[in-house]
């Protein structure tokens, strides 16, 4: 009995000194005084258009993961084509590489002496842009779409596809009546993934955007350069933002969590 | 030609469905490799483009071989850690009941969805110069460690879970009714079935920490051959204008995720065998 309690507490204690009292702390700091420094402070223009970076981000590259991975998750499971554990192997990467090493990859491709600078000669501007930070965002956030439907995928099998293609169904009306209604719970799942990640992601961007502010500061570079610059307000009241946006995320997480994941 | 109406009306556009679903597919694989392969191989190829002789100069000069080897050291020391408080968290959430039990199972997600630069300011404040407990660990190799452990956290438990839900309890009752103790019990019968779990997440936490950046850059205070980490010295290396130097430490990183991902690829291969 001895032993159920102490790994009780010493699990539960572990998560509230590791998580819960920095993370509480951090509110309670930004609202220590009043409200009111804290509104200004996520209010004033630089910290809306990074907020408003942040998003814009997220909008262009969460639907694009979204699409081509559940394009990318089926061509996995349903077909055979050379090169396949290749692709394969190489979904899963972003998720063990360094953000920074992803950063400076794409910060050499399109740079002064990459193999696509020439696109900034010709006007087309990708490093320290919106562009760049696009791109770095959706190498980061690549692999969640593709992970959560893939098992489920395998799971559902082929039986009632091949049934509805026997029947005369094409391809298109196979996927929207059968297979994306088996997978749409695992797609959602990703997709809250994929936006968790989008909006958080600090290392990558921090390299390919230059860190202009108010032109390519997102959020998380807003934290970063109010903290340095010695203004806290501003850096907690950002962070608490960021932080009700994690927390809504956990909770999305809950709702759309495979069965059987705890 | 006994063809019904509806195969004969479905016949073309399958076949248009067909080329379809290949166009779909080679554009997905396309868009994978502009996104991901083609920055990679720049990487690659800019690593060695002043020859072999400057990469292994630039791997090996004092401070980025300082970085790598405290990187690789502070990792594999937060992911053996993971193995264990990962494990035992694990337990006590699948195993073990208590009030607020669903609230601290959400809570193993929080550092997946905390920005980690915002992970690195708060831990900055609890333990930090102005910390209400009066410890102070900014700058320090603890501080290091406390970010990695923060963001490590969800992997081994999120790993383990699943399988230890679905272990059969039968085995473990039936060595208990054989007269063999609680811990006897864990190490012969239920750990054996969590290795592979264990081990995949303690992987995932490796290559986490190995590459991890945005909460360690405001605890660890980037002090050059005591808390500066590779992830770290890379972004300084091309803030000074050194990309030869910064790539070639990236090359490394590059080769121990790809390491750690077939290191992964063999323990799912193993768990998925023995079933």
């Amino acid at each position: 009995m001895i032993g159920k309690w102490a790994l009780r507490l010493g699990a539960l204690g572990y998560l509230a000194f590791l998580l819960l009292v920095p993370v509480g702390l951090v509110f309670y700091r930004t609202f220590e005084h009043s409200f009111h420094p804290a509104w200004a402070a996520v209010t004033n223009p630089q910290a809306l258009h990074a907020l408003w970076l942040t998003l814009l981000i997220a909008a262009i590259a969460v639907p694009l993961n979204t699409l081509f991975g559940v394009t990318l998750a089926i061509a996995l499971v349903r077909h055979r084509f050379p090169g396949r554990e290749l692709v394969n192997a190489i979904v899963d990467l972003p998720l063990a590489l360094s953000p920074v090493v992803v950063g400076l990859s794409l910060y050499l491709l399109y740079g002064t002496s990459g193999w696509l600078s020439g696109l900034a000669d010709h006007g087309i501007k990708i490093l320290f842009a919106l562009p760049g930070m696009i791109l770095a965002t959706i190498f980061v956030s690549l692999p969640f779409v593709v992970r959560e439907v893939v098992p489920v995928l395998r799971e559902i099998g082929t039986d009632q596809e091949q049934a509805a293609e026997t029947l005369g169904a094409a391809p298109l009306t196979v996927f929207r009546r059968i297979t994306l209604p088996a997978i749409r719970w695992a797609v959602c799942y990703g997709v809250v993934l994929t936006t968790a990640r989008a909006i958080g992601e600090f290392g990558a961007v921090s390299i390919v955007s230059g860190r202009i502010e108010g032109k390519t500061e997102t959020l998380p570079l807003y934290v970063q350069s109010q903290f340095e610059g010695f203004n806290t307000t501003g850096a907690f009241a950002a962070s608490v933002v960021l932080a009700l946006i994690a927390a809504t995320t956990v909770m999305a997480m809950r709702l759309f969590r495979p069965k059987g994941e705890a | 030609m006994a063809t019904s109406p509806a195969a004969a009306v479905a016949r073309p556009a399958g076949l248009a469905g067909r080329m379809g679903g290949g166009i779909a597919r080679g554009m997905a694989i396309g868009y994978l490799s502009l996104i991901v392969l083609v920055p990679l191989a720049a990487l690659v190829w800019s690593s060695r483009a002043n020859g072999l002789g400057t990469f292994w100069d630039e791997v090996t000069k004092a401070e980025a071989a300082s970085a790598l080897k405290l990187t690789v050291v502070v990792s594999l020391l937060v992911a053996a850690f993971n193995a264990m408080a990962g494990t035992a968290i694990a337990w006590v959430l699948v195993r073990d009941s208590f009030p607020g039990k669903g609230f601290a199972n959400a809570v193993i997600d929080l550092p997946f969805a905390l920005p980690t630069i915002v992970a690195g300011l708060v831990l900055l404040e609890l333990y930090g110069p102005n910390s209400p407990f009066g410890v102070d660990l900014a700058f320090q190799r603890t501080g290091l460690v406390l970010a990695l452990l923060f963001v490590t956290l969800p992997f081994v438990v999120r790993a383990v879970q699943p399988v230890l839900l679905e272990l059969d309890r039968e085995m473990e009752e039936a060595a208990a009714s054989l007269g063999a103790r609680r811990f006897d019990v864990f190490r012969r019968i239920v750990f054996p079935n969590l290795l592979p779990a264990i081990l995949s997440g303690v992987a995932l936490a490796f290559a986490r920490a190995v590459g991890e950046f945005g909460s360690v850059v405001l605890i660890s205070g980037n002090i050059p051959f005591k808390t500066e980490v590779s992830s770290v010295y890379i972004s300084g290396q091309i803030e000074s204008g050194n990309a030869a130097g910064a790539a070639a430490v990236s090359v490394v990183l590059l080769l121990i995720s790809l390491a750690v991902l077939l290191a992964i690829g063999a323990f799912r291969h193993w768990m998925t065998r023995d079933r």
